[in-house]
């Protein structure tokens, strides 16, 4: 009667003839606008990888000599590339602020026995993203 | 304002339909009335036929959850006058075959929670000589929202893996296997991890939350969920690590 | 307890690579995409030569963190990636291919980043 779990293989669940399964829709994340959110956030990994490739590529005519990195400079400043970084931006700001807000519920930290309030650890992380972020672009254009 | 209000509600006869469909019922409007006081209505005035399950009618049994309006409720704790003067809605639990009408199969929900492990699990019990289990206020709030859960399940309506991957063990389950390994009186963590993190029980979950928003009892199964994931990562990188230490 | 298939085991491996990833991810990724994406080419602040830019990455413990900022994200993004088809395009039965697609990518992302940051002048 109940759906046993076999290692690795398919799962099927029992079969009833009469019980109704409603079979879920493929556009499941649609339907609901908890849902839609989280599936972009979701999606938003795949602006970060993004940007990881164009990181690589930057660097990769940096080393292939002034004229590379300069054409590399012309492609960023086409419209295209300023539009697809400009929503990749406001994606990875997406990520960067549900990341921080899930993170303490992930972590049972705990002082002198008492939970210690989701704002704390929420708040630390946002100062910690102001003072690392100002930190890089210091680091970059002194 | 309106003397009644129209609930749309799911009809389903094994016998008799190949799908469920929805009827239409006028019911009394009282401000002070919930949706199950709306179906028990129903079954007494209009239509005897109509099956659903319900118990206590104040939240703590956990027999009522079904969809009102496309969202996880305990029928009992809904209040009309939160849709009057609209349609409300009624579907049984989603993710759950349906056997008749708004009663919905749980036997998944039974076997994934026995699987877990929901008792406290000890190498060696103490003798009754030897007095109770003592436990200071601080170790019992380790646990204690975890151990609110009133078996509703629905947190596995709300869970869109649970709907997609038969092998996800499931937010309540996964909660209250957490109640019992935080609970200082516990011994079998190792045993509760073998099975939930080697056969993929809790790693389809994807943080999506909505376990947690659907939760009447405020368990927070999600947070119960992730807490877990970091532990059993940290157990998989010690026994990587530090292969020699058996608990 | 006998052990399932290497990778269900792996799981947990993968969980915390994904979970590193997004810190990183968090953290770094819009000041970089805001500065090499939007505020250097639409010219809000002064960019940086060929030469200053040269000097700023070869050094050794810029590339690191140039490792770690491209490595990491991309397994957060693999995880991450897998789990939205699974669930989105309910291709779960793919599992195997999808697994190999996502961390196959990240390793060989990895692998480049380490190559082209090697090969910097």
């Amino acid at each position: 009667m109940t759906p046993h779990a076999t290692k690795g293989a398919a799962q099927y669940t029992t079969h009833h003839p009469r019980w109704y399964r409603t079979r879920v829709s493929t556009y499941w994340w649609l339907w609901k606008w908890c849902y839609l959110k989280f599936v972009l956030r979701e999606l938003s990994s795949i602006f970060v990888a993004y940007f990881v490739v164009i990181t690589l590529l930057q660097i990769h005519s940096l080393s292939r000599g002034p004229e590379a990195y300069a054409r590399f400079e012309e492609r960023m400043r086409s419209p295209l590339m300023i539009a697809l970084n400009a929503i990749s931006f406001l994606f990875v700001v997406f990520h960067t602020i549900t990341w921080f807000n899930l993170a303490p519920r992930a972590i049972d930290a705990r002082l002198a026995g008492k939970r210690v309030p989701g704002i704390l650890i929420a708040g630390s992380n946002y100062v910690a993203w102001l003072v690392i972020s100002a930190a890089v672009a210091w680091f970059i254009l002194r | 304002m309106a003397e009644t209000i129209q609930l749309e509600v799911t009809r389903y006869s094994p016998e008799n339909d190949a799908a469920p469909a929805f009827q239409r019922f006028e019911v009394p409007y009282r401000k002070d009335w919930v949706v199950l006081d709306a179906l028990n209505y129903i079954k007494d005035r209009l239509d005897g036929s109509l099956s659903f399950r319900w118990s206590c009618r104040m939240g703590i049994c956990g027999s009522c959850g079904m969809m009102v309006n496309g969202e996880p409720k305990l029928t009992c704790a809904t209040f009309l006058s939160h849709y009057a003067p609209g349609v409300v809605r009624v579907e049984p639990l989603r993710y759950f075959p349906v056997v008749r009408d708004l009663v919905i199969e749980m036997t998944d929900f039974m076997v994934k929670l026995r699987q877990v492990k929901p008792w406290i699990i000890r190498k060696e019990e103490k003798s009754i000589a030897d007095g109770e289990y003592l436990q200071t206020p601080q170790q019992l709030d380790a646990y204690k929202q975890f151990s609110m859960c009133i078996n509703c399940m629905l947190c596995y309506a709300a869970c869109p893996v649970y709907g997609l991957d038969p092998l996800f063990a499931g937010p309540a389950a996964i909660a209250l296997a957490q109640r019992y390994n935080k609970d200082s009186r516990d011994q079998g963590a190792k045993e509760r991890m073998d099975i939930l993190s080697q056969h993929e029980g809790i790693w389809g979950c994807t943080f999506v939350g909505e376990c947690t928003e659907a939760c009447p009892k405020h368990v927070d199964p999600a947070g119960a969920i992730q807490q877990y994931k970091l532990t059993a990562a940290k157990e998989w990188f010690k026994s990587l690590l530090m292969p020699w230490g058996t608990k | 307890m006998a052990a399932d298939s290497p990778k269900k085991i792996l799981e947990p491996f993968f969980w915390t690579l994904f979970s590193a990833g997004g810190v990183v991810a968090a953290l770094l990724m819009p000041v970089h995409i805001f500065l090499f994406g939007l505020a250097f080419p639409l010219g809000w602040l002064p960019n940086l030569s060929h030469a200053n830019a040269l000097a700023l990455v070869e050094h050794p413990l810029v590339r690191v963190y140039l490792f770690v900022f491209c490595s990491l994200p991309l397994f957060h993004w693999a995880h991450r990636f897998r789990y939205t088809l699974y669930d989105g395009l309910q291709i779960k039965h793919l599992n195997e291919v999808i697994t190999l697609f996502c961390y196959g990518g990240a390793i060989i992302g990895t692998v480049l980043a380490g190559y082209v940051l090697w090969r910097i002048p």
